[in-house]
């Protein structure tokens, strides 16, 4: 397991060659082995950026992100290594349409990790009962329901034995009767002692799982603490004023 | 599936069917365009208008071909099964070149989505080269080119020739496939670990792949047609056959109305299979 550290971050974008959006403002957050942490804020604040700095698929403009004392964000890091490292979990599932939901699972054990057919698809397969589908792993993922297809994809992150896990609005796509099988998936993934990383708008899971809730707001963080601290006593009033929207 | 179907609307309008001029009207007035876009008509099930047009032209042709030949045997007897002989030619020209073409296309496209900025420069350097030059123009120097410094024969030639030809045009077609898979993709396969270029073998092309089928498909009609331009080079297709005949008969419009005849039924029929294996594509979502 590891230890995310984020330093200083920012990270601009430029849109229409002129205006400058500031999408992170300088943001520090530590995930310490083991702990699970959320990111909430309001939309565009900027939460998503700082989650997919994480595994540099956002190149941020300034600061430094480690994983395990590795500098993620030096130049002369081998990011590949790194993402075979790091799970990542969309909010549009992003699986591949054209396999099915085993290959889908198997591909990078198969092609990164050098793992031969039988032991990929053995690996697979107990993924899949994990997360409650080893019936579907001979369907292509259209045949799948969103929430279906959300913890295959969480099976497919599984599969790379990542170190930590991302998640990016796991359950924004997903009709509500089916946010709370990836949560349970989520849950015991936690419970496990995972590594995560949460942007989420689910204050449940938030409540029941999370070691440090983290509230931004227009790119920067505007506090942290713990679940208990942050939805009972929230120091700032922009979270108060957030949270009253949301709870 | 409404996301296929957005894609394949992106690949088509992004490519090339040049034939086709229609005027955006759901623009705002300034800025109203006219996109000329290439290539056959596809006739398919759902579009009424486009295969009763397809059906009338298709038998027509057929019915003057077959009345030609079986009621006025002389000459057009003659000239059907003379001219019919260089469709062997004309169908090997075509499918090898189609076979070239594409995997021109496929390094192309590549290239011209590459982060790579000299590989990026030489794709779209080729691709304008190609485009701004008339295709006989280019299918005659490139013929002459190979002969003088390699030495290659007529016909290997002349498919080399197509296939350049054609493979910048194929690029295009796709860079488009490429740029129409959803971002998410690339960014799933590198966040597992894979690199870009397992991420472009295993993911994106394949998928790339059944988006284009169509398209390649407007491509081998086109360069059905197109390959009539072999016939400059020395090479016996149908064209070639025909002129042949008339040179021997001095029958020239009755030859050419075979000939026409006969290149019309192939487009049909082959746009009308096109066709089909789009309405097949959409099926199996």
């Amino acid at each position: 397991m590891a230890k995310i550290e984020i330093k200083n971050l920012s990270k601009d974008f430029v849109a229409n060659g002129i205006k400058t959006v500031h999408a992170v403002k300088n943001a520090s957050l530590t995930v310490n082995d083991g702990e699970v942490v959320v990111i909430i804020g309001p939309s565009g604040s900027g939460k998503s950026t700082l989650l997919r700095s994480v595994n540099m698929l956002e190149t941020p403009t300034s600061g430094q992100i480690f994983i395990d004392d590795i500098e993620v964000t030096d130049p002369k890091t081998d990011l590949r290594k790194v993402r075979e490292e790091v799970g990542m979990v969309f909010q549009s599932f992003n699986l591949f349409p054209h396999l099915t939901v085993l290959d889908n699972i198997t591909l990078a054990p198969r092609k990164v990790l050098k793992m031969d057919k039988a032991s990929a698809e053995k690996l697979a397969l107990e993924l899949l009962e994990k997360v409650g589908l080893k019936d579907k792993a001979k369907s292509h993922p259209n045949q799948l329901s969103g929430g279906q297809q959300q913890r295959v994809a969480i099976a497919r992150s599984l599969a790379m034995n990542p170190k930590a896990m991302l998640f990016d609005e796991p359950t924004s796509a997903l009709d509500p009767e089916m946010i709370k099988e990836v949560l349970d998936v989520m849950l015991a993934l936690a419970k496990d002692g995972t590594t995560m990383l949460l942007v989420t708008h689910e204050m449940g899971f938030a409540r029941a799982a999370a070691d440090k809730v983290v509230f931004m707001d227009s790119g920067e963080i505007i506090e942290e603490g713990s679940p208990e601290e942050m939805f009972t006593h929230p120091k700032s009033e922009r979270t108060k004023s957030f949270l009253d929207h949301i709870l | 599936m409404d996301n296929n179907k957005s894609i394949e609307t992106l690949v088509k309008t992004e490519t090339i069917r040049k034939r086709v001029v229609s005027v955006d009207a759901s623009k705002d007035e300034k800025v109203k365009t006219i996109t000329m876009t290439d290539g056959p008509l596809i006739p398919k099930k759902g579009e009424k208008h486009l295969m009763t047009s397809w059906r009338i032209t298709f038998f027509i042709a057929l019915a003057l071909l077959l009345g030609l030949v079986i009621f006025k045997p002389d000459p057009y007897r003659e000239i059907f099964i003379v001219c019919i002989k260089g469709a062997p030619v004309t169908f090997e020209v075509t499918i090898c070149a189609i076979i070239g073409a594409v995997f021109i296309g496929v390094f192309t496209g590549l290239g011209s989505v590459s982060k790579h900025h000299i590989i990026n420069m030489i794709s779209g350097v080729y691709v304008e080269f190609i485009r701004g030059i008339p295709l006989l123009v280019q299918l005659i120097f490139i013929y002459y080119a190979l002969g003088r410094f390699f030495h290659i024969e007529g016909m290997i030639a002349a498919i080399i020739a197509l296939s350049i030809c054609f493979g910048a045009y194929m690029g295009e077609i796709v860079r488009a496939g490429i740029q129409a898979i959803p971002k998410g993709q690339m960014e799933a396969a590198t966040a597992l670990g894979l690199t870009r270029t397992q991420a472009f073998i295993y993911v994106i092309l394949p998928q790339t792949a059944k988006v284009i089928l169509p398209a390649i498909g407007n491509e081998f009609i086109s360069m059905l047609k197109d390959s009539s331009l072999v016939s400059q080079l020395a090479l016996a297709d149908i064209l070639r056959k025909g002129r042949e005949y008339i040179s021997r008969t001095f029958l020239s419009l009755e030859t050419m109305l075979v000939v026409a005849l006969i290149y019309l039924i192939l487009t049909l029929v082959l746009s009308r299979l096109v066709g089909l294996l789009e309405e097949r594509l959409h099926k199996n979502g």
